[in-house]
C-alpha cells in the first residue's frame, strides 16, 4: 500500500503519478459527474458519501444509483454491481502473475485500488511479472503510486460532484473528458496489428450485444475479442503481426 | 440510514474488494493453460475498447443513425490529435482537452 515508505519512497511510485496525472482531467471530470449523477438521482448527500468512499468504482456506482433511489432489493443491487465489475475479474487473473509474490493483505489493499485505468497503464508499463525482488518492488511502488493518485483526484472530484450537484447540469455533457481519457489510453494500446483487431471486434461486439442486461455485453465483447485474436494469432497474417 | 440501506452500501464495497482481486485472494496454484495467457494480452484493450465504443456509438440503447452528435466528432478530435503527435508528450492529455474543446461547443452549443 501506499503507506509503506519502500513504496511512496521507490523512484517508481513517481513515474505511476506521472501516468495518472496524464489522464487525470479525465478521472476528475468522470468522478465530478458521478458525484452529481448519485446526488441528483435521489441518493442524498449522506448516502452519496459513503458509496463514493467505499465502493470507488464509476461504473458500478452507475448502475446502482438508480436501483437504490428506487428501493430495489439488496441481493439485485449487488448483483448488478458484481456483474458491472466482472471485467475487474479479468484484470485480477492478468494481475495474479505479478501480485503472488506478496502477502495476501498487501494484494488486496492494492488490489481493491486498481480501476480501468491503472490496470492498463500498470501492464502498459510492465508488460512480463518482473523475476526478481527489486523488480517486484519497482512494480509494486509503480501500481501504489498511480492507484493513489487516481484515488485521491477520484474522490475530490466525487465530493466537489455532492456537494455542487445543484449547480452542475448533467446535460453539459463533462463526463464526456472520461470518456476522452480512455479513448487517449486506447491509443496508446494500439501498437500492434493483432491488437487494433481486438480493439474493432470487442468495440463491433460490445455494440451488437448492447441490449444484454447488467452491462454483460462488456464480457461477451472480451470473450469474442480474445477469441479471434487466439486464432488471427495462427493464421500466416497474424504471425507476420506479432513478429 | 436504515441498517438495510448500510448493509447493502459495505455489500457494494466488498463486491468492488471481491471482483478486483478475484484471482488472487488465494494462495493455491491456478490451473492456467498456454493458450489462455497468451489471450491475456489481448483483454486490456478489449476492455476498454468494450466501454468506449458504446460510450461514443450508441444513443438510446441502439447505434446511432446521425451525424449530429456531438461525441462523435470530440472522438474524432481526440483520436486525429493523437496519431497528429504519434503519442509523444502529452497526447493523452492533450486528446482530452482538444476532444472536449470540439464536443462542448457542438453538445452544448448547437445540442448536438
Amino acid at each position: 500500500m501506499f503507506f509503506d515508505p519502500a513504496n511512496y519512497r521507490h523512484p517508481a511510485f513517481r513515474e505511476g503519478m506521472a501516468d495518472t496525472l496524464k489522464v487525470s482531467p479525465g478521472i476528475w471530470a468522470w468522478g465530478l459527474m458521478t458525484g452529481v449523477a448519485m446526488v441528483q438521482a435521489g441518493l442524498g448527500t449522506e448516502v452519496s458519501i459513503w458509496m463514493t468512499l467505499l465502493v470507488y468504482g464509476g461504473s458500478a456506482q452507475l448502475a446502482a444509483t438508480p436501483l437504490l433511489a428506487a428501493g430495489a432489493p439488496v441481493w439485485v443491487v449487488l448483483a448488478t454491481a458484481f456483474c458491472v465489475n466482472l471485467r475487474f475479474a479479468v484484470f485480477s487473473l492478468h494481475l495474479r502473475g505479478y501480485l503472488m509474490a506478496w502477502p495476501r493483505w498487501q494484494r488486496l489493499s492494492i488490489g481493491y485500488l486498481v480501476a480501468d485505468l491503472n490496470y492498463v497503464q500498470f501492464v502498459q508499463r510492465h508488460p512480463h511479472p518482473a523475476p526478481d525482488p527489486a523488480g517486484q518492488r519497482a512494480e509494486m511502488a509503480y501500481l501504489c503510486g498511480n492507484c493513489f493518485l487516481s484515488w485521491l483526484g477520484w474522490q475530490v472530484a466525487s465530493f466537489a460532484g455532492i456537494f455542487l450537484a445543484s449547480q452542475v447540469p448533467m446535460e453539459w455533457g463533462l463526463g464526456f473528458a472520461g470518456v476522452l481519457a480512455l479513448v487517449g489510453i486506447l491509443c496508446s494500446l494500439t501498437q500492434t496489428r493483432l491488437r487494433a483487431v481486438s480493439l474493432a471486434v470487442s468495440g463491433a461486439a460490445a455494440v451488437a450485444a448492447f441490449a444484454l442486461p447488467l452491462r454483460l455485453n462488456i464480457l461477451v465483447a472480451i470473450a469474442a475479442a480474445v477469441a479471434v485474436c487466439l486464432v488471427v494469432e495462427q493464421t500466416p497474417w497474424g504471425k507476420k503481426a506479432t513478429a | 440510514m436504515d441498517s438495510v440501506l448500510t448493509f447493502t452500501l459495505l455489500g457494494l464495497g466488498a463486491v468492488t474488494l471481491a471482483t478486483r482481486c478475484f484471482f488472487f485472494i488465494l494462495e493455491r496454484e491456478l490451473p492456467f493453460p498456454a493458450w489462455a495467457q497468451r489471450g491475456l494480452q489481448y483483454a486490456p484493450i478489449a476492455a476498454l475498447a468494450a466501454v468506449v465504443v458504446p460510450e461514443v456509438m450508441v444513443s438510446h440503447g441502439a447505434f446511432i443513425t446521425t451525424w449530429q452528435d456531438a461525441r462523435v466528432y470530440g472522438a474524432a478530435a481526440g483520436v486525429a490529435f493523437y496519431l497528429a503527435r504519434r503519442g509523444q508528450g502529452q497526447a493523452v492529455l492533450g486528446t482530452i482537452v482538444v476532444g472536449m474543446a470540439v464536443y462542448l461547443p457542438l453538445h452544448m452549443g448547437w445540442g448536438w
